[in-house]
Formats: C-alpha cells, structure tokens, sequence
C-alpha cells in the first residue's frame, strides 16, 4: 500500500544521527506534515547534535537551539515575539527528548501548556539520556538497562514505571494531546496535521527506537516501533476537547517479541517479564476505562 | 515645541524602570516575580492591560524560564524584556551566558538584593557581581532617574551592531525600589526617535534557514565567536562614551560617563562606590573636605565593560584609594578591588585598600565612610570589614 503522506521534504542528507535512528524520522515526519512555515526549537539533546555542526543544518526550516530546561519557556518566548510582528501563521515547535521533557524540562512544558500559547511540543522518546550515552530517564521503562541501572549482580535494572508525559498533559487538560511513533506514519502524519489547525498549545509523544540505547540491530527500528504498539507497550491514543480515543492494534503480538530483539531487557527473566506484562495489561485496562468515560 | 520632558513626577525606582521599558516600546515581556522586583512586573502588567504599552506579557514559572523565553522573543525580532533579583538572576545563570552567546541585545533590570542563606530581601550586589563573566554589561544606578534613563539608554547600546550584547541595569533594594523621588519621564516622541525600531541583522530567518546556537567542535569557530564577545565588549568603551553623552544632548540629561569623578581633581584621598550608597559616600566627602582633609569619590556607573583606563586617569596623585564593596567573595578579595588592581598594575602608585560593606542591607553609615578615609590615610593593604561584629 503506497504511503499517502506529503513528498515535500524539510529535512535533508548529511546529518550525523546514527544508522536507524527512530528521533531523526521523528523530525522528518513532523515537518512533511507542518509544512515550510515553522521554527523549531531544540534543548540539548540528539537533536542538538544530529543536524550537523556550524553553519551547516540538515534541516530547510530556522532552529533555535536551547539550554536543557527550556524547550516550554523558549516556544512561549518564540510564539509571543511572533505575534507581536503579526507572524501568527508561523508553527512554532519544540523538538525535544524524553530526558528534556519527563524530566529537566517538565516544569517549563508544563507552565508552557497551562499559560496556552498557541504551540505544538513534540516529545520524541528514546526512553534515556540517549546523546550522553544511555541513562535512565523518568521515560525510561520499568525492566530495562542502562548504565546508570545496569542490572550487575543485584539485577539493579530500572526499578519504577516510565513517567508517561502524554497521561500528565491529559491531566493538565492540555487541548490536544497524542502518542504516536514512527512505525505508524500515516497516523503520525495525521495527528501533527491536526495538531496544526487547532490554536493553543499541543502534545505530541513519538516513541522513536534507538538502536545503539536498546542495543537492536539498525533495520529493525520500524519493526520495534511497530511491536511496541502491538505489544501494548506503547499504546497509541489521542486526548482531543476532553475526550480520549485509544487506537485498538489490528493484532496483537506477545510482549516477548518486542522485549527479546533488544539487549536492553535481555536479562530479565520469566517471571519478571510476567510482572511487566500484567503491569502493561492493567494500563490497557486503564486507558479503555478513561476513553469510555 | 514638545518638550523633551513629560513631565516630572515623584516614583519609586521600581516605577522608574516600568516607565522606561514602556518608552522603550518593548514588544514582549516576560517575568517571574520576586521581592523587591516585584513592582517592576505589577507596573507593567498594569500597563499592557491598560493599553497604554503594546506588548506580549509572559508570565513564567520562573526566572530560568523568564530569561529562556526573552531570548527566543528577541531572535524571533521583537525587543524584549525581563527584571529579576538575588536568587532569581542566580536561577537564570546558564541562560545568562546563552543571551550575550546567541548576540541577544536585551535589557534586565535588576533590583540588587542579598543572597541566602539566611533568607533576606534587602540589599547588596553580589547577585549581579557574580554575573561579571557572563558576557552582559552592567549599569549600577545611583538615583531613580537613572534607572529609568539606564533602560532606555542600554537598548540603544544593547542593540549597536558593533556591541550586541544585552544589558542589566541596576538598582538597589528599597533604596532605590521603593523609596520615591522626582524623576524627569522623557518625552515618548524623543525616546522614540531616540532608540527606533529593534533592527536585528541575526535573527530567525525563514528564507535562508539556519542554526541557531548549533554544534561547534575544536576547530570550528567557537573560541573565534568568544572572542568576538570580548572585543565587542572591550570596544564598546568609545561607543557608550559617545551614546552617554548623546543621550544627554537628546534629553537635557546629566548621566555620568562609565564613571563619575566627584571632588578628585586635587583628592589625596578617594573611594571608589557603585550604585545608591554613593550618595552617603558623596555626603562624607563634603564633610571631610570642610574639615580639611582632601577626599573624593569614583563612582561606577558601568562595571562591564570595566573602565579601567577611566579610574587609572582619575587616580593620578591620589595618596590613598580605597575600594568599597557591597558584596562577598570567598578565598580572595572582592571582584571590583581586583578589576582594581589590575587596571592599576605598573601604571598607577597609589596603595590600593578594600573594604567590604552593607551585606544583607546592612546600614552604611557616614562614620562608617569617616573610618574607611581614616583608615586610608593611616594604613595601607589588606582588606577591612566595616560595620561588623559591632554592638
């Protein structure tokens, strides 16, 4: 089935992401469908990196780069100083991780939404502190390695439950929020599209695999964003005028398949993939009881 | 013929400064509120909800996101404003460094306070004087007429195209934040020939995309870019000498040079002050002198750029020179006595002494003055606490 998604491509050749990097389709499908008329920012991140060193930029459309924190306060800056130059037709986005988001930066994500700029926040989740090498984040799941929770002998592997930044900005009642990821791209596609004609603040969380931080082979970053979805691992679902719709998978896989083709949850055992299995079966649970009320 | 003043009123600093931003047509606004700043951001809260100044007003979660989102208002092409204090401007600190980095011309005004712990509002600099290496000039302010003409005055150098750089200016705790005096509004029409409209070169771009603040490696040009920071800083000495006395013509104004010589032609001694506790210091320098003793004052106006070359010219035959410091370092002696002494380094003979006053507002009294030009003509080296410890 061809893809129907825009041709037009804002980002380019040349940029220094890894071979198979979920974040980089991520930018790219994000920009087909907000079109030449937007400014993103970036915190520090692999986005920091990926579109090349000065002056060069891999990307058609100005980025402004940030410090950590401040993706949320940098968006409201950009969106008011546009608008006060009659800019309002301009998208402004953040293009920020799940460390930059879930944690550094929540309070200005948050304060960003609350105060209703018209903005889209893209959080593209890699689950760790991908570009200073693997570190757990709030985002990081229950189960997995890395180097700050690196299993040893005391099986010291992430001990709590990802932080789901999109279930906060529901919360926040936040006037459209989304989970979407790169195996999907029609649905992505379509979710920034309609995140782009609604006026206030919007969020988008694209779960974006990372080959070398879930040591994965590289061609199988489409398959893995796939089975996260499949597995009930990443559900996809859309928060729009207070009401939620959650996107039932056309098949199910078991969440052995996602877990055993990345190293990162290679050490865990039957019992304890038992336990996170019964976890993500009770937040399925969860999120049809919320989309029914 | 519009007069070039509007009028004259009685306002606290505070006003001073929200009155300042308004004549400087600020098109977004984005603070988080702080004691004693606090009235900065009322004022001008009241004015856009008023209609009587056109602009964004953001109102932040804090003071790193304050900052974080001026910067990104100001790229995007509109001036842009912000005001903190004390812990709020130690919050901002990293994006401190990214506003001068990325050429950001804005202006803050700050309201010099102390630094906890122990909680306390009242004034002091070592907030600001922390600040020295962030690549921001900085205005201390000795009166609210200043404070005002500061904001109005550090746009016009912020946004130079050889400078870019942003600017505080500052003002004491209450003293100067809330204490009332007259104050000269410049006429709109002046201020507004005067300053213009923001014209950035670097700014978000949609036709020719680029990077803002991406990556830069060893060999790419980043210490060439730091660099450029410091020459347009060094370089700016001329440019304000000559926007200083500009505006002067332009308003009928009176602000000082980097520095204000008071009473040093013939001084043997002298103090050098910045911001409002120079007016006591001015005080004592009157009273010492009726009582024969030759004494005068170096007042700062500007601290960066340093004007070193402007306190070696005045402190040629000076017998003694003490430098007064309104705040605190730990394991040397204070930023201003080294800017100081290295400016003086080979070129100057004169014994060069320290004193550390007024922390957490503590009271900086005329006998307190009375004993550092006593201690000046008595003694020389080391560094001296005043009024501490005392009963």
């Amino acid at each position: 089935m061809p893809l129907t998604f825009p041709k037009e491509e804002y980002m380019q050749k040349g940029h220094s992401a890894c071979a198979g990097c979920g974040a980089t389709l991520s930018m790219r499908y994000v920009l087909k469908a907000l079109g030449p008329k937007s400014v993103v920012s970036v915190p520090a991140s692999c986005w920091a990196v990926i579109p090349g060193e000065f002056p060069y930029t891999s990307l058609n459309i100005p980025m402004l780069y940030t410090t950590f924190a401040s993706s949320g306060a940098s968006i409201s800056g950009l969106r008011e100083g546009l608008d006060s130059q009659g800019k309002e037709d301009y998208n402004v986005v953040a293009f920020a991780g799940d460390g930059g988001t879930a944690d550094i930066g929540l309070q200005g994500l948050s304060a960003a939404m609350e105060r209703g700029h018209n903005v889209l926040y893209v959080m593209y989740d890699n689950e760790a502190y991908m570009n200073t090498g693997i570190q757990r984040s709030g985002s990081t799941p229950y189960g997995a390695w890395t180097t700050t929770t690196p299993v040893g002998i005391k099986r010291d592997y992430k001990k709590s439950n990802k932080k789901f930044v999109a279930d906060l900005m529901i919360a926040q009642n936040v006037p459209y929020v989304a989970t979407a990821t790169i195996g999907f791209p029609e649905d992505l596609e379509r979710k920034v599209a309609t995140a782009k004609l609604i006026k206030g603040p919007k969020f988008i969380q694209i779960l974006s695999p990372c080959p070398p931080g879930w040591y994965y082979n590289s061609s199988d970053t489409i398959k893995i964003s796939r089975l996260a979805v499949e597995a009930n691992v990443f559900p996809l679902y859309e928060y729009r005028n207070g009401k939620l719709t959650v996107y039932k998978p056309a098949k199910t896989v078991p969440l052995r398949d996602y877990l055993s083709l990345q190293g990162r949850f290679g050490h865990l055992n039957d019992v304890e993939i038992g336990e996170i299995e019964r976890a993500l079966e009770e937040r399925w649970q969860y999120l049809l009881r919320r989309e029914k009320d | 013929m519009e007069s070039i003043q509007a009028s004259r009123r009685i306002m606290t600093g505070n006003e001073a400064v929200a009155t300042g931003v308004k004549l400087s047509r600020v098109k977004v606004i984005s603070a988080y509120p702080i004691t004693p700043q606090t009235t900065i951001v009322e004022e001008l809260a009241e004015m856009v909800a008023n209609g009587e100044l056109d602009s964004k007003f953001i109102e932040v979660e804090s003071e790193h996101s304050a900052l974080a989102s001026v910067i990104a208002s100001e790229l995007s092409g509109a001036r842009s404003f912000t005001a903190s204090s004390s812990h709020g401007i130690l919050y901002m600190h990293e994006n401190l460094h990214w506003a001068s980095g990325m050429r950001a011309p804005l202006v803050m005004s700050v309201v010099n306070r102390a630094i906890g712990p122990p909680w306390n509002i009242w004034s002091e600099q070592t907030d600001t004087f922390n600040q020295r290496d962030t690549g921001w000039l900085q205005i201390y302010c000795e009166s609210n007429q200043e404070a005002m003409d500061s904001v109005l005055l550090g746009y016009k150098i912020a946004e130079n195209k050889s400078i870019l750089l942003p600017v505080m200016n500052m003002l004491d705790a209450f003293t100067l934040s809330h204490t009332s005096e007259p104050v000269e509004i410049r006429s709109e029409r002046t201020a507004y020939d005067y300053l213009g409209d923001l014209d950035l070169d670097f700014k978000l771009d949609f036709k020719n995309p680029g990077g803002y603040g991406s990556l830069l490696g060893p060999d790419g040009p980043f210490m060439e870019m730091k660099k450029d920071m410091r020459d347009s800083m060094y370089n700016s000495i001329k440019l304000i000498k000559r926007e200083i006395s500009n505006f002067n013509d332009q308003f009928e104004a009176n602000l000082p040079g980097l520095t204000e010589n008071f009473m040093m032609e013939d001084a043997d001694y002298a103090l050098i002050t910045t911001g409002a506790i120079s007016s006591t210091a001015k005080y004592t320098v009157r009273k010492l002198r009726a009582q024969g003793l030759k004494t005068g004052l170096i007042r700062l106006f500007f601290y960066r750029p340093f004007p070193g070359d402007d306190i070696l010219k005045a402190v040629r035959g000076l017998k003694g020179l003490g430098v007064v410091e309104r705040n605190v370092s730990y394991g040397q002696r204070g930023p201003t006595y080294e800017d100081v002494v290295s400016s003086l380094y080979g070129k100057a003979d004169v014994p060069v002494r320290n004193y550390v006053v007024g922390l957490g507002g503590r009271d900086i009294r005329v006998k307190d003055y009375e004993k550092m030009f006593e201690n000046l003509v008595e003694t020389d080296g080391g560094m001296e606490w005043i009024n501490v410890g005392v009963t």
